[in-house]
């Protein structure tokens, strides 16, 4: 009787734990990704998704508010499967998630550097569909 | 056996000719990650406090780049800076001496003693180099504190 009771617990504990661990897998940065969904949809309630080709675009889009950093290229590197260089001549990650896994995991640093990368190279903050764009592209390389 | 003796003698010679041009280098976990996720975290005794008052001060304009932080974690980089600054105990030192108190250097390689120890270098240099504020691009210890290896 107690062993049938173990084995149930067991059985039941192995059922249970990929419920458990589904959202798990899901990811941060699906997570990232999804609250940029919303806050698109918000603003744009004609949105429908986010686009690969539109943040390639972005990422090799040539800007003028910045002449040492016209592009997210300029420092990224024109590849975003290689490393890239900032100014002062430190090596960049690659930003393409394939090479760098933990590439827009965290929230908060992921605000951070949009916020300041944008507004260096753009001059302005980005919308949430480039923010959603931007990471589609480099996720899927 | 020989041959390791002499190499044993030319690093201890090498390390007293060092030990003389050794910097502290920033051991705060937060000014290392923050300042040097772009750059070598510089370290706080090569400019003066007012130089890093201003630096903190204007980090949404960090030489053409936004490099802002929150308010918290600028004002704990800028405490650290500070509490180590070229004159934190009064007298300036290193770089720093001889620095008219009514200048500001924003960079150090601004500095008229960095000036003068670096001379000018070829086109050919400064591109292998990249920037002037890539120490290590030319002290290969530039992380560890040491620059007298040039």
């Amino acid at each position: 009787m107690k062993q049938n009771i173990m084995a149930l617990a067991l059985v039941t504990a192995c059922l249970a734990l990929p419920a458990v661990a589904v959202p798990a897998v899901a990811g941060p940065r699906d997570d990232i990704v999804a609250g940029f969904a919303a806050a698109a949809k918000a603003a744009d309630p004609a949105f429908t998704g986010f686009d690969a080709a539109r943040g390639k675009a972005l990422y090799e889009s040539q800007n003028t508010a910045s002449a040492e950093s016209p592009s997210c290229a300029s420092c990224h590197s024109a590849s975003p499967l290689k490393a890239g260089k900032t100014r002062a001549g430190k090596a960049i990650d690659p930003m393409a998630v394939s090479v760098t896994p933990d590439r827009f995991t965290d929230l908060e640093k992921v605000e951070k550097w949009f916020g300041r990368n944008c507004n260096t190279v753009l001059g302005r903050e980005c919308t949430a569909i480039e923010k959603g764009d931007f990471i589609t592209y480099l996720s899927g390389l | 056996m020989r041959l390791i003796i002499s190499a044993l003698c030319l690093a201890g010679i090498a390390t007293i000719a060092l030990a003389d041009e050794r910097m502290g280098i920033v051991n705060d976990d937060l000014t290392k990650k923050e300042c040097g996720a772009c750059h070598m975290a510089f370290p706080a005794g090569f400019l003066p406090k007012r130089s890093w008052e201003a630096l903190m001060g204007n980090l949404k304009d960090h030489f053409g780049e936004d490099a802002s932080l929150s308010a918290e974690s600028t004002a704990a980089i800028r405490d650290y800076l500070l509490a180590n600054a070229a004159d934190a105990s009064g007298k300036a030192r290193g770089f720093a001496r001889g620095l008219a108190a009514d200048q500001t250097p924003l960079r150090i390689s601004e500095l008229p003693r960095f000036k003068r120890e670096h001379g000018t270098f070829s086109e050919a240099t400064m591109k292998k180099v990249g920037s002037m504020s890539n120490c290590a691009g030319c002290h290969r210890g530039a992380e560890q504190g040491y620059f007298d290896d040039d």
